[in-house]
């Protein structure tokens, strides 16, 4: 029994990673219908800034964190004026083939730049270890990236759903011409948009190197759980997007506890179910 | 006009003497991942060939070694063999050698057979698959030999039941097949078994049930790389011992071990090549690699690399450059010396690597992370496979 709660928690701690490095997607992906592969390369720069930073420089793992966050939001928004804003009207074919490019070309600038092994990442005392709480042993890490995303997904559902940058962006999804006819600057709007989601990949990246690792081969492989959840939670719907990420991350690690034979399957079996049933996912609207 | 005819005719005469010396250098295709998930080897393995090079010259027998390096780009079995055969028929190589994973080599060995071009295996630790290619011989190691020696160890420290978790492919099977056959001859008794796919960065579940067993030990083989620092973090932050766990060397590889840090302490490991082995031979060896790659880290890859290099010289050598593919493989069968990782022969039966075999457990030395050798089994062979 107790080991079950272990699991739970496994799952809901994964669930919460996999949010993190999702949340971003959502937005550029989901919000912007802007089909972005190169979110994970985004979090991999992340990735190697916090790493970097705290390994060679020695800074403090939150400052660290941060300025991986800012990082990622410099390179997504340079992208995004550069290649990106071109092909916004541009067919989802044309997006994906632009976007993989620039994943592969990220595999290469790490492999050339940072090597191609495998980074660690240092955390303070305070996040390493165990809190034991009454029989339950909790992994503090664990704990942290819970209680931070909990605290991205209360403020982006905020900042989306009950502000006027929210209700400008979500404007300008519906329609681009309507909006800009408003005298919103949608191409501004997009920009900052993007630099956010790009922010998010980066703290998403940082965060998770502990628990996942870093090397170059990073971007593609977490691309397609990536996609699964945000596609599965509904695009354009950030709390469809965090249930999907606690749906996946708590299937797959029980599933892979009950039955490790065909553990890590099931989540691919549970996506193609959930979107056979609910094409629009499991929050979003029918398109 | 006419001082520059003449130089331009000296020119081309100094290129024609250049090029006789040239005229017949020693060609070896040279096939490793120098992209994708296996990178770090394929670059680790070109700072042996420089260590090679600056230790033995770039020439034998009168002859200019010429390495040309192709990129397999992973486990691509389809990309090893066509760059292999534009080796044999466009390059006309005398050698192939490199092969890091073990259904590139699958590929590429039918090849050598029919070409008769011998192929020197760094890698590809799957047992058995030398039998049906005579050209081919292997200077790594097989997991079921690692595997075998960990079942011997477990049972001389009266483990009475141990759990086994191995990557699911072909290696890990038949490591996990070895370890339960030969423990349980022993009398030990398997307390589960759980495999990962090779894709799984989350193995908490797996952690679970071996927790729920509670064995006296837990027996481990992943494919070396990103993955294994990962499993031991995770292992270490379930509230285990790492002292529990007896692996195979990949999960402790010099090159990883850094990224799992106090996690690894105390894990006991068999394996082939050990950094900090004490010999002359070793200690010449990370001199010179350190010299050449001062930021890259001394695991067992580049390690077989310059011993396949080293072999190679032998036979040239020994045919004063007049090779014959069928001398040659009689002479790499009477292959003998010693390597940085210790005394290295090729068995003449199955053109398989004897070795002897390290015992380490990961310490912290100087504040480094390190394995270290506390007992060996000397010339040891692949054992074949159990399943």
């Amino acid at each position: 029994m107790l080991g079950f709660v272990n699991i739970l928690l496994g799952g809901i701690a994964y669930g919460f990673v996999l949010f993190l490095m999702a949340g971003g997607l959502s937005i550029t992906l989901g919000l912007m219908g802007f089909a972005n592969m190169a979110h994970a390369a985004l979090a991999m720069v992340g990735g190697y800034t916090a790493a970097l930073l705290i390994g060679k420089a020695g800074w403090p793992f939150l400052a660290a964190v941060v300025m991986a966050g800012l990082t990622a939001a410099l390179t997504g928004a340079i992208l995004e004026r550069t290649l990106f804003r071109r092909l916004y009207q541009a067919s989802e074919l044309e997006q994906v083939l632009l976007t993989i490019g620039v994943v592969y070309a990220a595999i290469a600038a790490a492999t050339y730049l940072v090597g191609p092994e495998q980074m660690a990442i240092a955390v303070p005392a305070w996040l390493d270890g165990n809190l034991r709480i009454g029989p339950v042993d909790l992994n503090r890490y664990r704990l942290f990236l819970i209680v931070t995303g909990l605290v991205l997904l209360v403020s982006l559902v905020g900042l989306i759903e009950h502000t006027t940058f929210g209700a400008k962006i979500r404007a300008a999804v519906f329609n681009r011409r309507m909006t800009a006819s408003c005298g919103i600057d949608v191409d501004k709007l997009y920009a900052l948009a993007f630099a956010l989601g790009s922010a998010l990949a980066g703290i998403g990246g940082a965060l998770s190197v502990k628990l996942l690792g870093l090397d170059p081969n990073f971007p593609i492989k977490f691309l397609t759980e990536l996609l699964i959840v945000v596609s599965v939670g509904g695009l354009g719907s950030l709390r469809g997007t965090f249930l999907a990420a606690m749906l996946f991350g708590i299937i797959d690690v029980v599933g892979k506890y009950l039955l490790p034979e065909i553990g890590a399957f099931i989540i691919y079996a549970t996506a193609l179910a959930l979107l056979t049933v609910r094409p629009q996912g499991l929050v979003g609207r029918p398109r | 006009m006419i001082a520059r005819i003449v130089i331009v005719a000296a020119a081309m005469f100094a290129a024609c003497i250049s090029a006789r010396a040239d005229d017949r250098p020693l060609k070896i295709g040279w096939l490793m991942s120098y992209t994708g998930p296996g990178a770090a080897a394929g670059a680790a393995s070109d700072a042996a060939i420089e260590v090679f090079f600056k230790t033995f010259g770039k020439s034998v027998a009168g002859r200019k070694i010429e390495i040309i390096r192709r990129d397999t780009t992973g486990p691509a079995p389809d990309v090893a063999r066509r760059l292999a055969q534009e080796l044999i028929v466009g390059e006309k190589v005398d050698f192939l050698a490199g092969m890091d994973y073990t259904p590139n080599t699958m590929a590429v060995a039918p090849l050598s057979t029919s070409a008769k071009v011998p192929l020197l295996i760094v890698n590809s630790a799957t047992s058995g698959i030398l039998a049906k290619h005579p050209f081919a011989v292997r200077f790594g190691f097989t997991t079921t030999e690692m595997a075998q020696q960990l079942a011997t160890y477990a049972s001389k420290q009266q483990f009475k039941s141990v759990y086994t978790f191995v990557h699911e492919y072909e290696p890990g099977l038949d490591a996990e097949a070895m370890f339960i056959r030969e423990f349980k001859a022993a009398g030990g008794a398997i307390a589960g078994s759980v495999r990962a796919p090779l894709k799984a960065t989350d193995f908490s579940a797996y952690i679970q049930r071996i927790k729920d067993a509670n064995p006296d030990a837990v027996f481990v083989f992943m494919a070396a790389g990103e993955l294994p620092p990962i499993f031991l973090r995770q292992f270490k932050e379930a509230g285990l011992d790492p002292a529990k766990i007896i692996g195979i060397g990949d999960i402790t590889d010099e090159s990883s071990l850094p990224a799992a840090g106090d996690a690894a302490l105390g894990v006991v490991t068999a394996f082939h090549y050990t950094q900090t082995h004490e010999s002359v031979a070793n200690s010449e060896f990370a001199r010179t690699y350190k010299s050449i790659a001062p930021d890259r880290p001394l695991n067992f890859m580049p390690v077989v690399a310059y011993d396949v290099l080293k072999a190679i010289y032998q036979v040239v050598e020994a045919q004063k450059g007049e090779l014959n593919p069928d001398r040659t493989m009689e002479l790499l069968k009477q292959t003998k010396f010693e390597s940085p990782r210790g005394p290295i022969s090729i068995d003449p039966a199955t053109r398989d690597i004897v070795q002897t075999v390290y015992f380490r457990k990961v310490e912290k030395r100087d504040g480094q992370i390190v394995n270290v050798e506390f007992a060996s089994t000397p010339d040891v062979k692949d054992p074949g496979s159990a399943r």
